[in-house]
């Protein structure tokens, strides 16, 4: 293809939101740099490919595929459910999510219903998976910033409580498997709703205290506030979801657009940030930490006896009839969907993951171009990925 | 928001001649789809963008239909000459035959669209918009939907890679998760793995054959 067919698209005449282009005055002095697969800022193998004049970043080029294993290719070959454990492997932080968001399509496909007691133990480990996520992703953009350690043990100390938790529902910490298609594969176990509560009840002091050591922190602001700047028409027009596109303003939260699962039943905010930079997307972490925690405060009381499995759903020989669904939930990344086309067999004829991870890294570029290179790991870092959903 | 059959109404009507249609969706899910001829893609998503409010393209995948070959049993009468009690008579006789029909298969580019201008008091449905190319070998170009919504750009990339469909329009199609050397597009259906035979120190019958197989080509190769 030549490059004037490459450009007929954008010259057409349509408004498009490119990345800027940055004039440079000697070109053959850049310095071009691979950042990544193996740098200790990448969140795993990911490469940056940056063109540096000075300190100043002219160009950024992101290189995905080291973590790629075709999951997609997997699961096409294999049963519905054989698919669910793989699904743990995607944000392997949150597991619980990445299954809810799976169960989500794949009931919306076949029609199943969701028990009233099994919607509660959705929302409650959701809740905890984004209260242990934002706090690792705070610890660790503060690592990037150079706090080598403490600020991370803090908010995993915190995480180990919460993955005590998944292990004693599920028997695993990370890996836990544990919805189903229509309801979640065991009932809680004896005690478990105690124990959340009292743990629940301490997570205000550890945010509390996080705050304390971070929110007016000079060093923080310094290097948070003003950089990687990304605007509302862009955030949306790039598809940008969660935290990063609530940073700029935009009120887009599925919990409560699409009223999925049992949300509307809970009084919550929609935290918004307003300069849409590192700092907005920090702060918008933590406020959403405390939204969670009102969330688990209201759920833990409420949660009915009952079923937590849809007795029309048959985990063995499930066959949805022919047709298509989009399922989508607010993961803690972003937007996690999950596209299923079925052809009436036991396997899905086409199974499709909506990565947040990856699409919120469009805007990449657009963020670091123009910033001192030391600025772009913590631009990354804001952004919040995990390599095992970027590259599935 | 509009259902996707009131969206083809409307799209007809402001754009005459447009080559639209409704695909509907059997499954409970009821999402239905617009499939739109490629040619008026880049218009009818500037439209849909535009006026009509879908401003968040959340989704972009391809899908893979192979070719499909149907038999069909047909009763046919023809009239055969035939010697009837010692006299040749041209008579009617009826065969059955089996004809086998292909139809040719595609590759399809599938977008999942909402609205994030119109918030949280309007619950949606995704619209969805399908593009599909001519065929599955040669002809498999499709406009590219990434001037209009960016975040369709590495989606598109990962299409290109995975399935094959050339993005016409797009500013960088490049592979994204495969290298670039990489020749096949490993997401159709029709991919058959590389014999790139590694022996797994767990042998089971499967890999046992695997590796046989790959003892006799390497050996067929170093005979020639």
């Amino acid at each position: 293809m030549t490059t004037a067919e490459m450009k007929s698209g954008i010259d057409s005449g349509i408004k498009s939101y490119l990345p800027p282009v940055i004039e440079v005055e000697a070109e053959n002095e850049l310095l071009e740099v691979a950042m990544g697969p193996h740098h200790p800022s990448t969140h795993g193998v990911f490469r940056m490919d940056v063109a540096l004049d000075g300190e100043r970043v002219v160009r950024l080029k992101p290189v995905f595929g080291y973590l790629h294993r075709n999951h997609e290719k997997l699961a096409e070959g294999t049963t519905y459910l054989a698919s669910m454990p793989y699904t743990d492997r995607l944000d392997y932080f949150c597991s619980m999510t990445n299954n809810w968001a799976y169960a989500l399509a794949v009931e919306k496909l076949a029609g199943l219903e969701v028990p009233e007691r099994a919607e509660y133990i959705r929302v409650i480990t959701a809740e905890l998976t984004r209260v242990q996520n934002h706090a690792s992703a705070i610890g660790f953009l503060m690592q990037e910033m150079g706090a080598s350690g403490t600020p991370l043990m803090y908010a995993f100390r915190e995480r180990e409580k919460i993955l005590d938790l998944f292990e004693a529902l599920s028997g695993s910490r990370m890996m836990c498997n544990y919805m189903r298609f229509g309801g979640c594969r065991v009932d809680l176990p004896e005690g478990w709703l105690e124990r959340t509560k009292k743990i629940v009840a301490e997570l205000p002091r550890f945010i509390d205290e996080m705050e304390a050591l971070l929110t007016g922190n000079e060093i923080l602001m310094a290097r948070a506030q003003g950089v990687g700047v990304l605007s509302p028409e862009l955030a949306v027009n790039a598809g940008v979801t969660g935290v990063m596109l609530r940073a700029t303003g935009v009120n887009y939260d599925v919990r409560k657009v699409d009223h999925y699962g049992i949300y509307d039943r809970f009084s919550f905010r929609v935290p918004l940030g307003e300069h849409g930079d590192i700092y907005d997307r920090y702060m918008l972490r933590v406020l959403e930490m405390r939204e969670s925690v009102k969330i688990l405060e209201q759920a833990l009381p409420q949660i009915p006896d009952g079923p937590i499995l849809d007795p029309k759903s048959k985990p063995r020989g499930f066959r949805p009839k022919p047709g298509e669904a989009y399922g989508r939930i607010e993961a803690p990344k972003g937007e996690l969907g999950f596209y299923l086309i079925s052809d009436g067999s036991g396997n899905p004829y086409r199974y499709r993951v909506r990565p947040p991870s990856l699409i919120n890294l469009t805007i990449l570029e657009d963020m670091c171009l123009g910033q001192n290179v030391a600025d772009v790991v913590l631009i990354f870092g804001s952004v919040d990925i995990v390599l095992g959903e970027v590259d599935r | 928001m509009k259902s996707a059959a009131e969206l083809l109404d409307e799209l007809q009507g402001a754009m005459p001649g447009v080559k639209l249609a409704l695909a509907t969706n059997p499954s409970p899910s009821a999402q239905h789809s617009l499939v739109v001829a490629a040619e008026d893609a880049l218009r009818v998503a500037v439209y849909l963008r535009d006026v009509a409010g879908y401003d968040y393209c959340s989704n972009a995948t391809g899908v893979d239909w192979l070719d499909k070959e149907t038999t069909e049993k047909v009763k046919t009468t023809r009239r055969v000459k035939k010697e009837v009690d010692g006299v040749e008579q041209e008579v009617d006789e009826t065969v059955e035959e089996t004809v086998k029909r292909v139809e040719p298969g595609c590759l399809e580019a599938v977008y999942h669209l909402y609205s994030m201008r119109q918030g949280p008091h309007d619950p949606h449905p995704p619209l969805v918009l399908r593009m599909r190319t001519a065929n599955r070998t040669d002809r498999v170009e499709l406009p590219s939907l990434s001037p209009v919504w960016r975040a369709a750009e590495f989606q598109e990339r990962e299409i290109f890679d995975l399935y094959g469909i050339v993005f016409k329009g797009h500013r960088d199609l490049r592979r994204l998760l495969m290298w670039d050397e990489f020749e096949d597009h490993p997401m159709r259906r029709d991919y058959v793995d590389p014999d790139d035979f590694e022996y797994e120190p767990t042998p089971h019958d499967e890999v046992l054959k695997r590796a046989e197989e790959h003892r006799a080509k390497l050996a067929a190769e170093g005979a020639r």
